[in-house]
């Protein structure tokens, strides 16, 4: 599903250059839940954020779903961030004058899709997260779990290839965020791919891989034995 | 471009943000407004010049004399020069083609008139039945000279209604009444008023043949009134008459052997260089006006791009999300243009209905001198609000085109 060889990219800070990705090779397979670890300025976020086409990188290849990116023009990127990926994001990143409903709706405007249409899918979305009954309410009405929620149901609504998760639960208490990392989890089992860059333990226990980065290269990738979220629920 | 979607996203901004839109529009609206103002205003002027100058015929060539200032053929300087009927003839004859009304004039001042036991000190004015219409003159009782009169040179005068008050104040008509003038009895034949006022009404008229007869005028002329039928424009009129005074002129000097150089011997007047004046005066106010209105409306472009900047980094975050959704850069542009559009066309029209309901409503009781019924053209007023909405269009589409071109990530980090 997503292939990625030796993946530079560095910042300018004034006269200095940081060189954050030093390499990466990388691949994830359909169905995967992948978790990507590291301390703070190991390169995990840069990583996600190329991958969602939310930032390019200097060198490298990178095939998604077969398809190679590259030569990305802000509408390109538009168009593949529409078709194959879902973002889930720390601060949620609703827009707080639009109700659950309509940012659950929004991708699938972007998709061109008419407007009772978006609006069914999108309330069928909302009851796949819980929130059904809670359609109408603008996100400043929601709790902190019922709002990364309502990002997970916007992120499936465009029914994509890849789910990029960053820091899902970086501002969810613990409880909330196992409640979050279930429905992640449910929605791996029904075959989704599913990456969630984060630095906790706990939650990265909760996918099928651990990939391992430090200082712009991964240290360690392996597989584990999955924790169910329910478990704590 | 209709688009439901769209629309509505746009209505959902602006119901968020009220107070911004509306201000936003205000510096639109008030930017029309006082553009139409200051435009109806220019017109208003300009109708209440052309007002003011349509009391006298207002493309009249008068010429008078004075004595000779310079040496010529011999001549020496300080000769009184004296216009005669030949004079006039000649001009008159000349110019027949392109002269509308024509008069000469044979003057009196202070002469006294006596009716019954009345008498009073007034001008006596003798002129051709012309002279109505170049003095704009209109009757109240009665009628003017008439060629009958000056052929026979008949013993007529026509009198202003100030002088039918203070002689014949009893009498409800004066026609046919008889003053006495230097010993003759001349009968009444009409009563004429003038828009001028009372200051207009001093004077009383006679067939010229008659004054001159009377009062040993002999060939004697003071002074003689042309005007010109009018050309297609006023650009023309002007050229016209200037050619004809220059023509006159230079045929006085002839006949009276004055120096070409003479400039205080023969003079002339002509009304039209007047208006062109005020014409000129009133075309200078009204390019003011439209560059104070244009600089109006400039701060009121300045003011919709300020707020479009504003409102573009108010959202800067919101649109990071949109394009993380998959909007394309020309669809968030697209986005802020319309409401940018939609805001300064509707505040637009908002202005122009307004300022041009106050102009209808308030123009014609407008009663101040050289202001007559404030009024804009509404195509003016059209074109200057498309003017507005492209420019507010303008405005809007450079902060829009740097939203849309920001990396949604650098968007998504905007607190």
């Amino acid at each position: 599903m997503i292939e990625i060889k030796n993946l530079h990219k560095s910042y300018k800070m004034g006269s200095n250059s940081l060189h954050v990705l030093k390499g990466i090779d990388f691949s994830v397979a359909e169905g995967e839940l992948v978790a990507i670890m590291g301390s703070s300025g190991s390169g995990k976020s840069t990583l996600l954020n190329i991958l969602g086409m939310l930032d390019t990188a200097d060198s490298g290849d990178y095939v998604l779903d077969g398809v190679p990116i590259e030569n990305l023009n802000e509408t390109k990127a538009a168009q593949y961030r529409n078709k194959f990926l879902g973002f889930i994001f720390q601060s949620f990143n609703l827009i707080n004058y639009k109700s659950a409903m309509e940012n659950v709706a929004l991708p699938l405007y972007y998709q061109k899709v008419n407007r009772k249409e978006r609006q069914e899918k999108a309330l069928n979305y909302l009851e796949r997260v819980g929130l059904k009954q809670w359609a109408t309410h603008l996100p400043s009405e929601l709790s902190g779990g019922q709002k990364q929620r309502v990002a997970i149901a916007r992120a499936m609504a465009a029914e994509p290839k890849v789910l990029l998760a960053d820091e899902p639960t970086g501002a969810l208490d613990s409880k909330t965020s196992y409640e979050v990392m279930d429905l992640i989890q449910k929605i791996n089992d029904d075959g989704n791919t599913i990456l969630v860059v984060t630095h906790e333990e706990d939650i990265a226990e909760m996918c099928k891989r651990i990939v391992h980065l430090k200082d712009g290269v991964i240290v360690e990738d392996k597989k584990v034995e999955q924790v169910r979220a329910s478990a704590y629920v | 471009m209709f688009d439901i979607e769209r629309w509505q996203e746009i209505f959902d901004t602006i119901r968020k943000n009220k107070l911004r839109t509306f201000l936003t529009g205000l510096s639109v609206a008030s930017g029309i407004f006082i553009l139409v103002i200051l435009l109806g205003f220019g017109q208003g002027m300009q109708n209440g010049i052309d007002k003011e100058f349509s009391s006298d015929a207002s493309n009249m060539i008068g010429v008078w004399t004075q004595v000779t200032t310079k040496e010529y053929k011999g001549l020496n300087p300080g000769r009184v020069i004296q216009l005669r009927d030949e004079n006039y003839d000649f001009l008159e004859e000349r110019h027949a083609g392109e002269l509308e009304y024509k008069s000469p004039m044979y003057r009196v001042f202070n002469t006294s008139i006596l009716y019954k036991n009345e008498s009073g000190s007034y001008s006596i004015w003798g002129s051709s039945p012309d002279f109505q219409q170049l003095e704009n003159a209109f009757m109240s009782q009665g009628r003017f000279l008439n060629f009958n009169d000056e052929r026979q040179k008949a013993k007529v005068v026509v009198i202003s209604n100030k002088i039918h008050r203070e002689l014949l104040g009893s009498m409800e008509n004066p026609i046919g009444e008889y003053l006495e003038i230097s010993g003759l009895s001349f009968q009444i034949i009409g009563v004429y008023g003038d828009v001028g006022g009372d200051r207009e009404e001093e004077k009383i008229y006679m067939p010229v043949s008659t004054a001159q007869g009377v009062f040993n005028g002999a060939d004697r002329l003071n002074n003689m009134f042309f005007t010109l039928k009018p050309a297609a424009t006023f650009e023309e009129s002007l050229a016209e008459s200037e050619r004809f005074t220059e023509e006159m002129t230079t045929y006085l000097k002839q006949a009276h052997m004055v120096a070409p150089d003479d400039l205080s011997a023969i003079n002339t007047f002509n009304t039209l260089e007047n208006v062109q004046r005020f014409h000129n005066l009133s075309s200078g106010i009204r390019i003011f006006f439209w560059f104070v209105g244009i600089c109006t409306i400039i701060a009121g472009i300045v003011g919709v791009s300020n707020v479009m900047l504003i409102i573009v980094k108010e959202r800067t975050k919101e649109i990071g999300i949109r394009k993380a959704l998959g909007a394309k850069p020309i669809s968030v542009i697209g986005l802020i243009l319309h409401e940018a559009i939609f805001v300064t066309a509707v505040f637009g029209f908002g202005g122009l209905i307004f300022s041009m309901g106050l102009l209808e409503l308030l123009g014609p009781m407008v009663e101040v001198d050289y202001v007559v019924n404030p009024s804009i053209d509404f195509n003016v007023a059209l074109i200057t609000v498309f003017l507005l909405i492209f420019a507010g269009a303008l405005a809007g589409f450079f902060p829009a085109y740097r939203a849309a071109r920001i990396q949604p990530i650098i968007a998504l980090r905007d607190e």
